[in-house]
């Protein structure tokens, strides 16, 4: 699932990683712009995913990031892999990992890159 | 007999099993087949309708709105949302739940993407089968989406109480494409972005199609209404929804009734769907097991054999090893 957290109301890049994740042969439920982290795990449950990839450009990373990793842990949703991509600080990249965020794509990062990641690190369920 | 324990958490309404057991039908893994025994006599409430439309029409955002008027007239809703899947990479990208967010925080409310896939039980079987698990959750209404283009997802619609074909202003080409495929299975017809040019002759097309079946409709057959909608203003909806609910009382009165399942007609075919596609399934499975359907292709490429012959050797034996088990 890929989810666009946070007030920002640019969702090009969310869309570019999802296309790309089609073409890799994944199933990309893609629920837009503006979602809450109760939203985005709502839906991460109902649709039964394997892995939610989140976006963000805004600095909405620092608190929604965490939350959404807080969320699934909450409603026994944990095993459902959570990584990150956008603009985002290295200096908040060891906290988020910390905070349970499996990996983090900063901008740049070859698409294939980070589809050879998500095949080898995110084992379906 | 005592009901698996997932399929007591389904009809309990348990969201995560679920989705879990929806994901497992998708899968094709053999052992839903038994939860879904169990689940059968815990379905047949559900009111279920069927959405369809070429791409972009607004079916999700007509779909997000009869939820909204749905919850408020106090019912619980599933909706199941079908996507096609790339022909290309085998993946897709299932973006109807965008236009339906608003509802993810709402208990009484359950949403579903699903990828069409290309899968031989059929789209139409895993589909129906999904239907059921909303309907044992206890979901009052079942909204399926689908996008109307290939016979699956017309079969789709169709087992459907209500089958709803959505159009917009200015599509003589798609009015064409109806008459020639879907107009029998259209219950009710939407003309959605009626604020845009066009609308009364889109209107008067779909009404001269439907006229042609005049006859029908005298003997007491259902004529299907048109309505001229507006679904990101919400205008038109309820009107729509109240029609629904017309063709819900049309079959209850005129002795189809609801109850699909003790229906003959339905049955029979229903049944002689799961059975085809069961059989392909059982019997694909075990040439591939055995590795004899590999061996015929080689024998063919090799020029050994025609594979009229090797259709033959594959299927015949387990045609005459089935009827030797029965006898
Ligand atoms: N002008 C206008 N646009 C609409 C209306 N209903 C939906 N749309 C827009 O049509 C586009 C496609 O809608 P969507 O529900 O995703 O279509 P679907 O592909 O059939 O599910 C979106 O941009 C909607 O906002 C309407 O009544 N009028
Ligand atoms: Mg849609």
């Amino acid at each position: 699932m890929v989810a666009k957290p946070g007030l920002d109301g640019h969702d090009r890049g969310a869309r570019i990683i999802a296309r790309a994740y089609r073409d890799a042969g994944f199933e990309v439920v893609y629920t837009g712009l503006h979602q809450t982290p109760e939203e985005i795990v709502e839906a991460a449950i109902q649709e039964d995913v394997d892995m939610i990839g989140l976006s963000s450009l805004a600095g909405a990373h620092r608190y929604l990031f965490p939350a959404v990793v807080n969320l699934l842990r909450e409603r026994g949703a944990d095993d459902i892999v959570v990584c990150g991509g956008g603009i985002i600080p290295d200096e908040d990249l060891e906290k988020l990992k910390q905070a349970g965020i499996k990996q983090i794509f900063t901008p740049g990062t070859p698409l294939e890159e980070i589809v050879t990641w998500v095949k080898e690190n995110v084992t379906p369920r | 007999m005592a009901m698996s324990s997932l399929a007591e958490k389904v009809v309990a309404g348990d969201v995560r099993s679920v989705a879990r057991l929806i994901r497992d039908i998708d899968d094709g893994i053999t052992e839903v087949r038994e939860v879904l025994k169990d689940l059968y006599p815990h379905t047949g409430n559900a009111y279920v309708v069927g959405i369809t439309g070429s791409p972009g029409v607004g079916k999700s955002t007509l779909v997000d709105q009869m939820v909204a008027h749905l919850r408020e007239r106090g019912k619980t809703v599933g909706v199941l949302a079908v996507d096609p899947t790339s022909p290309f990479s085998g993946g897709a990208i299932l973006g109807d739940r965008v236009r339906m967010q608003r509802h993810s925080m709402d208990q009484g409310v359950f949403i579903r993407s699903l990828a069409t896939r290309g899968h031989f039980g059929g789209l139409t079987q895993s589909t129906r089968s999904a239907i059921d698990v909303l309907d044992a959750m206890g979901k009052d209404y079942i909204l399926v989406e689908t996008v109307g283009v290939g016979q699956d997802e017309v079969d789709v619609v169709r087992s459907a109480h209500t089958t709803v074909i959505v159009v917009v202003p200015g599509m003589g080409d798609d009015i064409q494409a109806i008459k020639a495929g879907i107009l029998e299975v259209g219950d009710i017809f939407v003309i959605n972005k009626a604020d845009r040019e066009g609308t009364d002759k889109t209107l008067s097309d779909l009404r001269l199609m439907i006229e042609m079946d005049q006859k029908k409709y005298d003997e007491g057959g259902w004529k299907p209404p048109i309505l001229k909608v507006e679904a990101v203003f919400d205008k038109g909806v309820a009107e729509f929804i109240d029609e629904i609910d017309r063709h819900a009382r049309y079959l209850v009165d005129s002795g189809i009734g609801l109850h699909f399942r003790s229906n003959q007609e339905r049955v029979r075919q229903e049944l002689a769907e799961m059975v085809k596609g069961r059989l392909i399934e059982e019997v694909l499975n075990t040439l591939t097991d055995t590795g004899d359907f590999d061996r015929a292709v080689e024998s063919i490429t090799e020029g050994n054999t025609d594979p009229y012959t090797a259709c033959d050797q594959l299927v015949l034996p387990t045609i005459r090893h089935s009827k030797e088990s029965r006898d």
